[in-house]
């Protein structure tokens, strides 16, 4: 009965209702004119397109993960960033593992880049990624764990606003120097890339590009779920209470650093899954993953698409890769400009982002009807 | 340590719910609280009056957990607990309720979830996941919904209650919260007349099952409230006494009532 209750609740309010209507169209329509439909048809979706889409989808479950941070528990993340690379280096490390003997160097168990450097054997924090869920409990537990840990010291401090903004970019910003450095044992400059298979299926192959689609969306769709039911809850409320008065929450007996930790390690798990789905449908995964300008956009996809509301996060996501894949092909010195245009005009005459259009629409409409006199009302006057 | 104490002539310290022992707390060299001591029999409804810069917010912000005193102690139930050691959270879990001097509610968020957040429960993540109000729980919410008038507005948003409601609903948030001791920071700012008068009523019908330190500036409303008034002055107590008593006492009519 609680169940129903929650389904209900979910599907109450329009933007959720055609956030997953749309999720569900995109599963089942975009395989089928990629897979059945003839490549001569108008109606065909290539696959480099459905691979395009599927990282749109990751971006949007990046974005809705900071939504859940930044839009309902005021923690503005510079850094959100540094969990969805940590994921998809987690995820990609199992990639190369995968790769076996099948290098350039056809080592059976190194990967062609520590045979490169001329290491002897595979260090320690590589074992156990062999194992796909291993490797799956790890793209959650390691952006978990850092966000635990960071959050812990943060919060506990009492570090908020601007400050907490800018430890989050300092942390991303360390983050990638270290991945940087050929020594940590993560493939350096060049990352991790050639992979090959994922659980024995070619990776290149159209049906598992159309797979990770498929999945991507059900993250996507599962994300959006999971979320809705936290802010649902009593705890939803109370974060809600933090978010707009955290010492009057305190006051009344709740530990809210507790509160925003859960929250902020939730959004990192979030953050590093889309980050596993990202890897393999990009194919490779590098230190630029983590640089504070990629974090920054995920604010901007976030403030675009309206913040506060997760499928805003998740649309305004699409809407600005989408722009940037054409304006990066068409005219890419453009590019920035219209980034941070569209950030500049969404702050100073959308605070509530795309989705709240609607909003701003009945605003003025309802405005309209008190500025002229209705018959009643002025019959009431003369 | 535990030997009962005699102060304050037969007041026994065993007894009181509160006892601030020469409390001191300076900010940047300015001493806000001066060697405070002050004790709240359990039960008892006390008025803190005294002019700006007093120290009444300071003492509210000990008691709170908000801020540490440099010296001194602040003994809670019976002087078995020590406040100073302990932060917001704590204090409030203990019983410790305090409605601020400018409405502080959640104002995105209806009336009654006001008063869910503040209903005593489990404080845990994990108990807060999995919250369903009980029927006694739920009760208890309409109940106060009724006695601070709002059960009309128990849906909309609190943010768009009037100034007066907003008092109001914070004391009804102390109700739920089941506090034990309320400090109530001028609960009758901004209302009218009428309201002022209510709000002295619904203090003293408190008072008895709970102990309550109320801050005001308004002397109608200290009158209306009928009880025993401590004056602030420089961070420590100048006098105490009845309303009247206070209201004839020389010192404080020069350093407050008189200007």
């Amino acid at each position: 009965m609680q169940k129903d209750s929650f389904f209900n609740t979910l599907l109450a309010d329009s933007g959720a209702r055609w956030f997953l209507g749309c999720l569900l169209a995109l599963v089942t329509l975009v395989p089928l004119l990629n897979g059945l439909v003839s490549q001569d048809s108008v109606l065909h979706i290539p696959t480099y397109a459905v691979s395009l889409m599927g990282k749109y989808l990751c971006f949007a479950l990046l974005a809705l993960s900071l939504d859940l941070v930044w839009g309902y528990c005021g923690i503005l993340s510079l850094g959100h960033g540094a969990f969805f690379a940590l994921g998809g280096y987690a995820f990609g490390m199992h990639l190369m593992r995968e790769i076996g003997e099948r290098g350039v160097y056809g080592h059976p168990v190194l990967p062609d880049f520590m045979v490169f450097l001329n290491w002897e054997n595979l260090p320690w924090y590589w074992w156990g990624f062999d194992s796909f869920i291993f490797a799956i409990l790890m793209v959650l537990l390691i952006p978990g764990l850092l966000a635990l840990v960071f959050g812990w010291f943060a919060f506990r401090s009492r570090v908020t606003g601007v400050y907490l903004s800018i430890i989050t970019q300092a942390l991303t910003y360390a983050l990638m120097l270290a991945f940087f450095l050929n020594e940590l044992g993560f493939g350096g400059n060049n990352g991790l890339t050639d992979f090959k298979d994922v659980l024995g299926i070619e990776l290149q192959s159209d049906s598992t590009r159309r797979g990770l689609f498929i999945i991507s969306a059900l993250a996507l769709a599962g994300g959006f779920v999971l979320c809705r039911w936290l802010l649902k809850t009593h705890y939803g409320k109370i974060l809600l209470a933090v978010r707009d008065a955290e010492s009057r929450s305190r006051f009344l007996g709740y530990r809210t650093e507790n509160y925003k930790l859960f929250a902020f390690v939730v959004a990192a798990m979030l953050a590093g899954l889309a980050g596993a789905l990202y890897v393999p449908q990009v194919g490779i995964i590098n230190p630029g993953e983590f640089s504070p300008l990629n974090s920054i956009e995920i604010v901007i996809w976030v403030a675009v698409g309206g913040r506060g509301t997760l499928y805003g996060a998740a649309l305004g996501a699409i809407v600005v890769n989408f722009a940037k894949t054409w304006f990066t092909g068409a005219m890419p010195e453009l590019w920035l400009f219209v980034l941070g245009g569209m950030f500049v005009v969404v702050t100073v005459s959308l605070p509530k982002g795309i989705v709240g259009i609607q909003f701003y629409r009945d605003k003025l409409f309802q405005h309209k009807p008190k500025t002229l006199p209705t018959p009643s009302s002025s019959e009431a006057s003369s | 340590m535990n030997q009962p104490v005699l102060v304050h002539g037969e007041k026994i310290l065993n007894e009181s719910i509160l006892y601030l022992d020469g409390v001191t707390v300076s900010f940047d060299g300015f001493r806000a609280l001066n060697n405070l001591s002050i004790l709240l029999e359990h039960g008892e409804l006390r008025a803190i009056i005294g002019p700006n810069g007093a120290g009444k917010t300071t003492m509210m912000d000990i008691i709170t957990g908000k801020v540490c005193p440099d010296k001194g102690d602040v003994f809670y139930h019976n002087q078995t607990i020590n406040l100073a050691t302990l932060d917001e959270s704590e204090i409030a879990q203990l019983g410790i309720g305090r409605k601020f001097q400018k409405p502080t509610i959640f104002e995105q968020q209806s009336v009654s979830d006001n008063l869910y957040l503040a209903l005593k429960a489990n404080r845990g993540i994990w108990a807060a996941l999995s919250f369903k109000p009980s029927r006694p729980q739920q009760e208890i919410v309409e109940q106060v919904l009724e006695r601070i008038q709002l059960i009309y507005r128990q849906n909309d948003p609190a943010g768009s209650l009037s100034h007066g409601q907003k008092q109001w609903l914070e004391i009804g948030m102390l109700l739920v919260q089941d506090a034990q001791l309320l400090l109530v920071d001028e609960p009758a700012a901004g209302m009218t007349d009428a309201e002022t008068e209510q709000t002295a009523e619904l203090l003293q019908e408190i008072s008895g099952t709970k102990s309550l330190m109320v801050v005001e500036h308004d002397m109608e409303f200290v009158k209306a409230l009928d009880c025993k008034v401590s004056v602030l002055h420089e961070g420590s107590v100048l006098a105490e006494g009845t309303h009247s008593e206070v209201q004839s006492n020389a010192t404080v009519i020069e350093v407050y009532l008189g200007r």
